[in-house]
């Protein structure tokens, strides 16, 4: 799975300086690999950095090179889109720690050449961030007119503001949380043992041999999907519903089409995910903690960026990131006095529901993407 | 477009440059008229679709409720509070007219005053709960749960120690004097402000 993945050429840069990471390690230099959309303007203020979530990538818009498919925010990003191409210029990098290009666990050691594995440092979101910044100080962009993200994009988003207030105008939230919850690291827990118990996991030095922890990650990403949809929205698609059978088998087949769709889901998930890049990210989500480092006073992380104008969006069956996160961001936003706004909106697809057609969400971001040119 | 008139009055009387919070600002109608005169306008809604409507016009607003999340905005945060056709609405209006003078020095209050003539003779004549044109619902799915007169908000005032540093009384679209608001205003304005 993973020699496949690795064999995609991804657009990139290597920036040739040191990442000092919030584990006490540095990177010796940084890989990125990004997208962009759109034209950048002469005075370079039109640059719209767009977030992806944990199993997302650079390829928000345009079709994805391992499946073929549009990319995760095709009906967000494009030509007359919420996040207008034609006025935008938008760009999506790969996270640190990722498999799609960017420096993560199956990049190679400096020395040996052999992929890194479980050699490469733990990550924080703040380090993505970090890593972005690199990305833009590279591209010569001072000044982001915005970043947005959704769920992990949410969380970089709400990184940025705080780290790099005078560098965004504009940082919109979408289905995310300011710190992960004791239930978000235990879901996230259960799917990393299920990898690391995979014995073709090996320690994390499966890369270039026959067998990886497909079964592993398979079952990770089973696990976590269901906390992407809600409870109603799983009745409503599946109900009790039987797979390709008139009866149950009274065996362990999937008899039930939602065991067969998570099966289908977990599976194709390996074809373009990497598990130890699994690992690693989700590992930096549950160290996610923005008021950690201010004195555990979320409002302290956004002393400076009273300036930046907020748009925070949650979804009512959103049980991962409920609204009772956002709505602990938007006091602290208010008690420093920021522009805030936020919003829950209804829709059906629990957290998955910033991926899918919600027009309200789309009026939001293009909204707040305008107010903030004026 | 035109202004529902008591808006159209507080438009006109917040200065330009300064800061304003418009608690229940549907979906942003009066902030827009604010912002065109430089004003730093944010608001408060508890309506999603409002909320949805005025960020897709690009203004910072808030989906809460003036009944719970004034609590959250730190004193002085705003040079006005506006809170326009709201007051009668709220749980605890005392309260609110508190929270108001506490986020901002001054407070725009609006209300339907509901001692006005015609309220008065339907009342007398039918013996049932007025439906007037600013009172348009029956009392059992009323929104108005705190239904409040010119001379009821005079008194909460002035036993809180607020001072009203301006008031207008409207009756249709045109203004009605102090002296005869009671009767004749169907609509009341207050700037107040910590006594």
């Amino acid at each position: 799975m993973a020699s496949l993945l690795h064999q995609i050429q991804h657009h990139s840069v290597t920036i040739s300086a040191p990442l000092a990471l919030d584990g006490g390690q540095s990177l010796p230099s940084v890989t990125i690999a990004y997208q962009s959309y759109g034209a950048l303007a002469s005075d370079k203020s039109n640059a719209v950095l767009v977030c992806h979530a944990l199993t997302g990538d650079q390829y928000v818009a345009g079709n994805h090179p391992a499946t073929g498919k549009p990319g995760w925010w095709a009906r967000m990003v494009g030509p007359g889109k919420p996040i207008d191409t034609d006025r935008f210029f938008v760009i999506c990098a790969n996270v640190l720690g990722s498999c799609m290009g960017s420096s993560g666990p199956a990049s190679p050691d400096a020395l040996t050449g052999a992929p890194l594995g479980m050699t490469f440092p733990v990550i924080t979101i703040g380090d993505m961030v970090r890593a972005q910044a690199m990305l833009l100080d590279h591209l010569g962009i001072a000044r982001l007119h915005a970043v947005i993200g959704g769920s992990m994009g949410g969380m970089q988003t709400l990184a940025w503001a705080s780290a790099y207030p005078e560098r965004l105008a504009s940082a919109i939230v979408i289905a995310s949380a300011a710190r992960h919850s004791a239930q978000n690291i235990a879901f996230h827990e259960v799917g990393r043992q299920a990898i690391m118990a995979d014995p073709d996991w090996q320690d994390g030095q499966y890369y270039g041999g026959a067998r990886g922890p497909t079964k592993g990650l398979a079952v990770a990403r089973m696990a976590a999907h269901i906390t992407y949809l809600s409870e109603a929205g799983l009745t409503e698609k599946f109900g009790r519903r039987l797979q390709a059978r008139d009866a149950k088998s009274f065996g362990f087949d999937a008899d039930f089409q939602i065991e067969s769709y998570l099966r289908h889901q977990g599976l194709a998930f390996t074809d373009r995910f990497d598990a130890n890049a699994y690992l690693y990210i989700t590992r930096a989500m549950d160290y996610f903690d923005l008021a950690e480092a201010h004195d555990g006073q979320l409002a302290n992380a956004f002393a400076r960026a009273k300036d930046v104008r907020f748009t925070l969006v949650s979804f009512d069956t959103d049980w991962l990131y409920p609204t009772a996160e956002s709505r602990r961001i938007v006091q602290a936003l208010q008690s420093v006095g920021a522009a805030a706004s936020f919003v829950e909106l209804s829709a059906p697809f629990g957290h998955d529901s910033f991926l899918l057609e919600v027009p309200a969400l789309d009026s939001i971001v293009a909204g707040s993407l305008a107010a903030s040119l004026a | 477009m035109k202004l529902r008139p008591d808006l159209a009055i507080i438009a006109d009387a917040v200065p330009a440059a300064s800061r304003a919070l418009d608690v229940g600002c549907g979906d942003g109608e009066l902030m827009a008229a604010l912002r065109e005169k430089g004003v730093d306008a944010r608001g408060l809604e508890i309506d999603p679709a409002n909320v949805t409507a005025a960020i897709a016009r690009g203004q910072s607003v808030v989906q809460g409720d003036a009944n719970h999340d004034l609590a959250d905005y730190p004193d002085n945060a705003f040079d006005y509070a506006i809170l326009s056709q709201t007051l009668q609405t709220t749980e605890r209006p005392d309260r609110v007219v508190d929270q108001l003078l506490r986020i901002a020095p001054r407070a725009f209050v609006s209300f339907p005053n509901f001692a006005h003539w015609r309220v008065r003779l339907a009342l007398l004549w039918s013996g049932r709960m007025p439906v007037t044109r600013l009172l348009p619902v029956a009392w059992y799915e009323t929104p108005n749960i705190h239904h409040v007169t010119v001379s009821d908000f005079r008194d909460l005032v002035r036993t809180r120690g607020i001072a009203v540093e301006r008031a207008w009384y409207l009756s249709g679209d045109r203004p009605t004097s102090d002296a005869a608001a009671s009767w004749r205003a169907e609509h009341a304005i207050f700037l107040i402000s910590r006594g």
